[in-house]
């Protein structure tokens, strides 16, 4: 059963492929986006992350999803030398980290609930379970140059992956050691990671790094990476073509 | 003065090797023509990957079944427009039928590449894939093209 919907400003979609699936275990993860966002997102007045940078919550008054999702983000900031930041302007927006850990505690909750072939995916950052048809699951690495082609199709099991770019959305990443520097060389950044709340934090911090974010993948037990740069040339990580079709 | 005339040569050894070795940075070029050979050889093997729903349509469908084109939307960095299939009263697929691209770079030769990295031109595949990682889209605009899209599809 596969179901698309609209929420957090992207496409969210579920398939599970488990015959036990039904379509309150499918609601219960767009449940649970509609949760999140109603948490963080800084579109919407009411959200505690909008009450916060409006000065009208102190620090003791955070929720518990609010102080962990600070605390992941401050713990990644320090894992990628300051290149993943969320504040700016004297606001804080933890949209970098939120997307993937909510994919995440989706997926986990989906592993409770008894499922083991599934994938979420959230505007192109997506968790893996399990098979289809008994074969690791088909991801495609979207050409930033041209939507309607993939340029890689990847195996991928119980592993998370996200794309970081500059391709359709224009410049949504900046360098928080440069804020004014556009991030030109580089288009797009895929990361494979032990889960996409890994995969997608990391990915965000390398993409920021330009050129050198390939390297900053390499040097991480557990993750691989597949740049593409404005020339359309790609740089890729010494473990990742075990993923490659 | 002894000092500073073999400090002198020392860091020019060290400026010269780092320029050298700058110069000699090798590049892994990885063929192409193997895995594009691989990938669509599994495609074959494997069946291949359609949209599926496993509803039914219910009297509280939100939309029509069938495709629906939505307005061209304004990006940043050019227009958005897409199509919405529905089945079953759910939305089963969106497709882009315009979107930005990226044209405007300035082409660099890019010789960069570790003796642990790997380079390559990339390329179109033509395998049957499942899913697809890429940069979210544009927000706005994708949502307003859909949004007219889906207000076609109301039952």
């Amino acid at each position: 059963m596969k179901q698309l919907q609209l929420l957090m400003g992207m496409p969210i979609t579920v398939e599970i492929l488990d015959s036990s699936v039904t379509e309150a275990a499918i609601e219960c993860v767009f449940a649970s986006f509609r949760a999140v966002d109603a948490t963080f997102s800084t579109y919407k007045e009411d959200s505690e992350i909008s009450k916060i940078n409006r000065g009208e919550l102190a620090e003791d008054e955070y929720s518990e999803t609010m102080k962990t999702i600070l605390a992941f983000s401050e713990q990644t900031r320090q894992e990628t030398r300051g290149y993943f930041d969320i504040q700016h302007n004297g606001l804080i927006d933890p949209s970098g980290i939120v997307k993937g850990w909510a994919i995440l505690q989706a997926a986990c909750r989906l592993k409770e609930a008894g499922f083991s072939n599934f994938y979420i995916d959230a505007g192109g950052d997506i968790q893996v379970a399990g098979t289809k048809d008994g074969n690791p699951w088909r991801i495609g690495i979207r050409n930033p140059f041209n939507r309607k082609e993939v340029v890689k199709v990847l195996a991928i099991t119980d592993r998370g992956i996200a794309t970081s770019g500059t391709a359709i959305r224009g410049q949504h990443i900046y360098n928080p050691h440069h804020p004014d520097m556009p991030l030109q060389d580089i288009v797009s950044l895929t990361v494979i990671g032990p889960n996409v709340y890994e995969a997608d934090r990391f990915a965000t911090a390398a993409f920021a790094m330009g050129k050198r974010g390939i390297f900053f993948i390499e040097q991480l037990s557990g993750f691989e990476g597949y740049l593409i740069d404005a020339s359309a040339r790609a740089t890729f990580t010494s473990g990742f073509e075990r993923y490659v079709l | 003065m002894k000092k500073i005339v073999i400090s002198v040569i020392i860091i020019g050894a060290f400026v010269l090797y780092s320029l050298i070795h700058a110069q000699s940075a090798p590049v892994a070029v990885v063929p192409n023509t193997s895995s594009a050979s691989r990938s669509s050889s599994s495609s074959a093997a494997a069946p291949g990957a359609t949209a599926t729903s496993g509803t039914t349509s219910t009297p509280g469908s939100l939309y029509k079944d069938g495709s629906y084109t939505g307005s061209v939307a304004d990006a940043q960095w050019g227009v958005v427009q897409v199509k919405a299939i529905i089945q079953n009263g759910k939305i089963t697929g969106v497709q882009f039928l315009q979107y930005p691209s990226d044209h405007g770079y300035s082409i660099q030769v890019n010789n960069y590449a570790d003796p642990q990295l790997s380079s390559e031109a990339i390329q179109a595949q033509n395998a049957n894939v499942n899913i697809i990682t890429g940069a979210t889209l544009t927000s706005e605009a994708f949502m307003q093209s859909l949004s007219d899209a889906l207000s076609q599809a109301q039952a």
